[in-house]
């Protein structure tokens, strides 16, 4: 195990400019697919906790989108988009907004009635009640949910070279492609250290960005 | 939808072996994971170390584990249901965790009272009080395995992801369309089934609790 690390090491300094360049497009991937996620899972989730008759809906078709296998989403963008990185990101983008969408509007629905009253008692207009008490109160569930979507879409990014996205996973399908563990690990080492930082990264961020009254309980 | 229709026996083979891969993979992690579990509530020191590494061991994308694996567990089904194992680890050890947690301290103070054993109060109290919260772990554990399982047949696992695969390299949507249906009805008819068990739980652990 540790000699196929050795090798795997070895590689990665052979090829530094081929590595450095998969690992930009897969963290391009992740981070673009993400935001755009967020930018359009949000405003549903907002519409969505105002509008009850498209709760429903939305919040059921997010359930049943995240059962389709994501290897099948991006297979399913190739008669569309064809290959390359933009069908990838694609792909990434319709992954993200599920969980962050569905966090999001559990987090604004479940804010406690009374605070909205009191915000209402106290004159809140409807942009003040969802910018200074529902959004800040839903936060950590927001983020919880960004969080998620970050870490699949770490994964997810590795399956887009299957329709040639790029990424990391390049290194995956060659190293299975010629039974070379070297190569093999060389891009799923990698992977599965981003995605452990990026879990790891975003739970001290959650610190900094969720308002500090509702820190208890997080980790 | 027509590769569906026209394959109708390739279709239930398939969904065969894909169940198959996912059951033995939910079976095995919960011959491991509950002991864990019970171990974690019987020695508090563990639960932090153990529930950050099957943590850790979910974050791992899953064809970085496929292939982190496959130099020693090699190609085809071993590799895979090892990894859906290890992915399914961490929703059955938390939750056997909750649900021992949840069980009332007076329930416990009752069955001590009745001179129950350490081991009777395990048996006959707490895993029958937990059983509808370790259920739960094992329905989010089993549908994301559905998903997951697709991926392996990249490994020659077998299962409905083959469809996925070979439409991917032949530009063929239909079998694509067919492989992502069969896995997305089985996820939530594994979903369903489940909580429909879940429900039948916990009504009779009411009952009984009465």
């Amino acid at each position: 195990m540790f000699a196929d690390l050795a090798q795997m090491v070895a590689y990665i300094q052979d090829n530094q400019d081929t590595f450095l360049e998969l690992l930009t497009e897969h963290v391009q991937l992740t981070a673009v697919s993400v935001v755009i996620g967020l930018l359009i899972a949000l405003p549903l989730a907002v519409v969505a906790s105002r509008i009850e008759l498209l709760a429903k809906p939305l919040t059921w078709l997010a359930a049943i989108g995240q059962t389709i296998p994501s290897i099948a989403i991006l297979g399913l963008m190739l008669p569309f988009l064809g290959t390359g990185f933009m069908p990838a990101l694609f792909a990434l983008t319709i992954r993200a907004v599920l969980p962050i969408f569905l966090n999001g509007y559990v987090g604004i629905r479940s804010t406690d009635r009374a605070i909205v009253d009191a915000a209402r008692g106290m004159g809140a207009s409807d942009a003040q009640l969802l910018l200074m008490v529902e959004l800040p109160l839903a936060s950590p569930v927001l983020f919880a949910g960004i969080k998620t979507a970050t870490v699949q879409n770490i994964g997810l990014a590795t399956l887009a070279a299957f329709i040639g996205g790029g990424g990391l996973g390049d290194l995956i399908l060659q190293g299975l492609g010629m039974v070379d563990p070297p190569v093999l690990l060389a891009g799923a080492v990698p992977v599965a250290l981003l995605a452990m930082a990026a879990e790891v990264g975003l739970g001290r961020l959650q610190r900094v960005v969720v308002p500090a009254g509702l820190q208890i309980g997080t980790r | 939808m027509r590769y569906i229709i026209d394959h109708p026996e390739r279709m239930l083979e398939l969904t065969q072996e894909h169940v198959r891969l996912v059951a033995i993979s939910i079976v095995v992690a919960m011959v491991i994971g509950i002991p864990l579990g019970i171990l974690i509530t019987r020695l508090r020191w563990l639960e932090d170390s153990l529930i950050g590494i099957t943590g850790v061991l979910y974050t791992v994308p899953s064809l970085a584990l496929f292939a982190i694996l496959m130099p020693y567990t090699g190609l085809g089904r071993t590799t895979v249901i090892v990894a859906l194992v290890l992915y399914s680890l961490l929703a059955i050890v938390r939750n056997t965790v909750a649900g021992i947690d949840d069980v009332p301290a007076a329930t416990l103070d009752a069955a001590r009272g009745m001179g129950m054993t350490g081991s009777q109060r395990l048996l006959l109290v707490e895993l029958p009080l937990a059983l509808p919260v370790v259920l739960a772990g094992v329905r989010v554990a089993t549908v994301a395995a559905v998903g997951i399982a697709t991926v392996g047949a990249l490994l020659g696992a077998g299962g409905l992801g083959r469809l996925i695969f070979d439409g991917i390299s032949r530009g063929n949507t239909d079998r694509i369309v067919a492989g992502a249906l069969g896995a997305s009805v089985l996820a939530l008819a594994a979903d369903w089934t489940l909580a429909r068990l879940g429900d039948v739980l916990r009504r009779d652990v009411r009952l009984n609790a009465r």
